[in-house]
């Protein structure tokens, strides 16, 4: 349209030649004011960045922490076992999967080619055979070479006894490393906050929206339904549900996702109710656009400000809930690589405080990284802000 | 000669914005003497409020004051402490303000409020308070003071409130009440009232009011002395009779000649009916109770018979409340309503929300307030093309566009700056704008639901002249709405005037002008004329 727009200012509607008409700009004005406020908060825009950076770092785990190699030389033949299972019996082996750490495997393959490994050769469910001490056993670097490297087959010297194998953040009470499994953990707690959100964002709005924007019936009846709704007492019936159907990720989103979508109703109902009586609104139902038009375009757009102002803090109770409901047992399945769990663990094994200070510091982390770019984003969605210096 | 009671001496005020510096008052001065009454007149933006505020420094704090000093009574305001400001707020000099509705606490009952102040700056105790809280709301004419102390502000008129406010403002006797804008959010024969009032409190107290307003029918009125602002001087000032007879500074003509002119169209009795309404009715039931029953209806438009002939205006007439605007949204079907209403003599009133779209093309409707009726978050463009993409579907993109540069000539805007958005239009502009969303569409009907009143008195008189000239080239029909007779009268060939959902006078403007039958109408002339009648007899 707006080509379209550049394209008409032509000789036949005789335009004022010095200024051709002016394309919209990408971002209207008031957006470009908001994202002004916001870069303007420092701590929010660094919270963005750490936070987008953990994102991308751990939605690529598989290549951080595994316990395949990234790449393989076997027999002249160029190998991916990170994307491809290759079965073991191309090595010399019986089992359907390799495993790559078998020492057996690892030295076929080094005769006859090499591996490339991630920098962090565990992943979240691998269990280290080689530990010689009892598990959760405690950071590599704070044991000596000799505890560190006592079960590999030449001690001290064995190749394998380097840095990739290292725990970093020690093990939890299976031998798994934990820092692989906070890899793997963040980046199913992040995402699940994230899925949920915008799940029960989309199922919220709509609600809200019917209900502030037709009113009367559709709007008591809602109002008192989700009174009622909101009247249960959420964490019982969560921990019933979760008993009654095995949790899977997937099915732990829909119970929640019960609960989760009613916190944005009331909020998206009150901008509905407040602009459906503007009027522009007015003007655009003289215009005889229909209602699904004029919510859309001038009545969602109102919503949207207070939508996006909550969206970080939702994210970060989503990630509560779901860290909580692991922490009791009734989250993810056993063996997911979980916050909640490993914070379980540092409850039990206090004598482990990698365990505990480990699963706090990250919780913390998110929480404070969500909450400071929720900060940033409300400042800039606010009009005293945005239009401080405007009287 | 006495010494005045405020002397503001090159007054400059500056706001410190995200791009620049903004100067928002250059070098002010002026002189109130005690008991005097000093207007400062302009319109949106001159500066005239900040001016105001800056004597109390009740200025935000982005404002700074790189030069001047404001003398009250020997004290440098400017520089003054706040607590010694705090002193003199309240007390000494008071303030009222445009808004009667947000001005008062509705928290609070009224006598709470007056006494406040008392309470404050005098140390009486609550009980004292209590009873001269009641002896000043009799003093501004509340009837029945003692019982309305405890009652909420929702719980009364605008220009109760008003009134209440001016209570408020007088309960310690102050030597210099501001006054800024206090009669603009309220009706006209109230204004009157109120105007009444704070001669009469002022004669009766000797205290000097500084008057801040746009109305130079109220400054005529009220002031002795007048200062003209804009764009932060004043550039004309002299005691008030004689600036109005004889205006030196070309502004000051512009604004005294800025009453909107012309002739409305003649009525042609013979002149098809566009738009035809028989006993209209717009009640809306009052639910109580438990089970939500109706227990009885506000009759916001009631039994109410109009036609509008091709080509010419009806000007409807009335206060807030009186059911005009209802009325206009109700022939467009915006809102339910009972009776006839037909459209080129077809009926309309049973038509679905979808069956009336296809007449929304030649139905259309202009609001009040331009700031409220542009969606902020769409460009000039995207505004209006909006009903095209809804009734006319077939256009292709450039067509539109094309629909929509001719539509911004039509109404006096530059094409090139459609992509542009609302916010850095003037409300003039934005009126345009509005205009040229409806005209786009080829409308036969429009409403003008008071498409002047938010603009300033030089931006108003364009408006009606480019809605004259618009009516004319399109042989449009209007109905117009509005509060303000001088707008009618350039515009309408036939008036209707409604109070509280009746019609009360309905028929030719020359004859309801040249003699209205009713007071309710000769009152509404009185708060629009009466300037003009006593400025004529002055000469």
């Amino acid at each position: 349209m707006h080509v379209a727009a550049l394209r008409l200012g032509s000789p036949p509607l005789a335009f004022a030649p010095a200024d051709a008409a002016r394309s919209a700009p990408l971002l209207s004005p008031i957006n470009r004011r908001r994202l002004k406020v916001f870069e303007a908060n420092k701590r929010g825009v660094w919270s963005l960045w750490i936070f987008l950076v953990l994102l991308v770092v751990t939605m690529a785990s598989e290549f951080v922490a595994n316990d395949r190699p990234l790449l393989a030389s076997y027999k002249g033949e160029l190998l991916f076992p990170v994307v491809v299972d290759y079965p073991e019996t191309k090595f010399g082996g019986f089992f359907a999967e390799t495993s790559y750490r078998d020492p057996f495997i690892a030295d076929e393959i080094s005769a006859n080619g090499w591996m490339l490994w991630p920098p962090i050769r565990y992943s979240y469910r691998t269990v280290d055979e080689a530990l010689s001490v009892p598990v959760p056993s405690a950071p590599s670097w704070l044991q000596s070479a000799e505890v560190r490297c006592g079960l590999f087959s030449a001690g001290v010297d064995d190749p394998n006894c380097n840095l990739g194998n290292y725990h970093w953040l020690g093990t939890d009470d299976q031998g798994r490393d934990v820092l692989a499994r906070l890899f793997y953990g963040f980046r199913i707690s992040v995402l699940f906050g994230l899925i949920l959100s915008v799940l029960s964002s989309a199922i919220g709005i709509t609600v809200g929206a019917m209900q502030g924007f037709f009113g009367g019936w559709v709007d008591l009846i809602g109002q008192r339904f989700l009174e009622i709704y909101g009247a249960i007492p959420q964490l019982y019936l969560l921990l019933i549900i979760s008993s009654v159907i095995a949790p899977s990720f997937w099915v732990l989103l829909g119970i929640l996702l019960l609960f989760s979508w009613t916190s944005l109703v009331g909020i998206v109902r009150a901008e509905f109710l407040r602009a459906r009586n503007l009027e522009y609104v007015a003007a655009a139902r003289a215009l005889g656009l229909s209602s699904l038009t004029i919510m859309v375009r001038h009545l969602l757009p109102n919503a949207t400000v207070a939508t996006l102002t909550f969206a970080p803090f939702i994210v970060a109770g989503s990630v509560t809930t779901l860290t909580a409901l692991d922490f009791i047992g009734f989250g993810l399945p056993a063996g997911s690589p979980s916050l909640g769990d490993l914070l379980s663990q540092g409850k039990e094994y206090l004598f482990a405080p990698w365990l505990a200070i480990t699963s706090f510091l990250t919780i913390a982390s998110i929480l404070v990284l969500l909450v400071f770019i929720g900060e940033a984003v409300r400042d800039a969605f606010d009009p005293r802000k945005t239009f401080a210096v405007r009287l | 000669m006495t010494e005045p009671l405020l002397r503001v001496e090159n007054l400059q005020i500056d706001f410190q914005t995200e791009a620049s510096l903004v100067h928002a008052v250059r070098g002010v001065s002026f002189d109130i003497m005690p008991g005097q009454t000093v207007a400062l007149v302009g319109e949106s933006g001159s500066g005239k409020s900040v001016t105001a505020l800056s004597v109390l420094k009740l200025l935000p704090a982005v404002a700074t004051y790189p030069a001047g000093s404001i003398w009250f009574k020997g004290q440098d305001l400017l520089a003054a402490s706040d607590q010694q400001i705090r002193a003199v707020r309240g007390n000494a000099i008071s303030m009222i303000f445009q808004e009667p509705m947000s001005s008062l606490n509705p928290l609070h009952s009224v006598g709470k409020q007056v006494s406040e102040a008392l309470i404050l700056h005098r140390g009486m105790s609550k009980a004292a308070a209590r009873l001269r809280a009641i002896e000043l709301l009799e003093e501004v004419g509340i009837p029945d003071p003692k019982s309305r102390l405890d009652d909420f502000p929702h719980l009364l008129s605008g220009g109760q409130r008003q009134r209440v406010m001016i209570a408020m403002a007088l309960a310690n006797e102050p030597e210099l009440l501001i006054a800024d804008e206090p009669t603009t959010a309220i009706d006209v024969t109230v204004q009157a009232q109120v105007l009444a009032l704070l001669r009469e409190l002022q004669k009766k107290r000797g205290m000097a009011i500084l008057f801040i307003t746009h109305d130079l029918g109220i400054v005529r009125k009220m002031a002795a002395v007048t200062h003209v602002m804009t764009h932060g001087e004043i550039v004309e000032h002299g005691p008030t009779a004689e600036l109005f007879a004889n205006p030196q500074h070309p502004y000051t003509r512009k604004l005294l000649a800025a009453e909107p002119k012309g002739e409305p169209p003649t009525t042609d009795l013979y002149a098809e009916p566009v738009v035809t309404a028989e006993h209209l009715k717009v009640w809306f039931p009052i639910k109580r109770g438990l089970l939500r029953r109706t227990v009885g209806h506000i009759k916001a438009v009631d039994d109410v018979s109009i036609t509008v002939r091709r080509g010419e205006t009806l000007g409807v007439v009335g206060e807030s409340g009186s059911g005009k605007t209802t009325l206009g949204r109700a022939l467009l079907r915006l809102i339910e309503s009972e009776g006839r209403i037909a459209y080129l003599g077809k009926d309309i009133d049973k038509l679905s929300w979808g069956g009336m779209r296809p007449l929304r093309k030649d139905m259309q409707i202009v609001f009040q307030d331009p700031y409220g009726s542009l969606s902020p978050r769409m460009s000039i463009a995207e505004i209006i093309a909006e009903g095209l993409a809804v009734h006319m579907p077939t256009l292709t993109v450039a067509q539109r566009d094309e629909r929509v540069v001719q539509a911004l000539r039509e109404v006096g805007l530059e094409p090139n700056d459609r992509n542009r958005y609302p916010h850095e239009f003037s409300g003039g502009q934005r009126q345009r704008v509005a205009i040229a969303r409806a005209m786009v569409l080829e409308p036969r009907f429009l409403v003008l639901d008071e498409p002047t009143s938010a603009l300033d008195v030089s931006v108003q008189a364009q408006v009606v002249d480019l809605l004259r000239a618009l009516q004319k080239k399109r042989s449009l029909t209007y109905l117009f709405i509005s509060h303000d007779l001088r707008v009618v009268r350039a515009l309408a060939n036939e008036v209707m005037v409604m109070q509280g959902g009746k019609v009360v006078e309905y028929g030719p403007a020359r004859d309801i002008f040249a003699a209205p039958r009713t007071a309710y109408t000769r009152a509404l002339m009185a708060a629009a004329f009466e300037v003009e009648a006593v400025s004529e007899v002055g000469r």
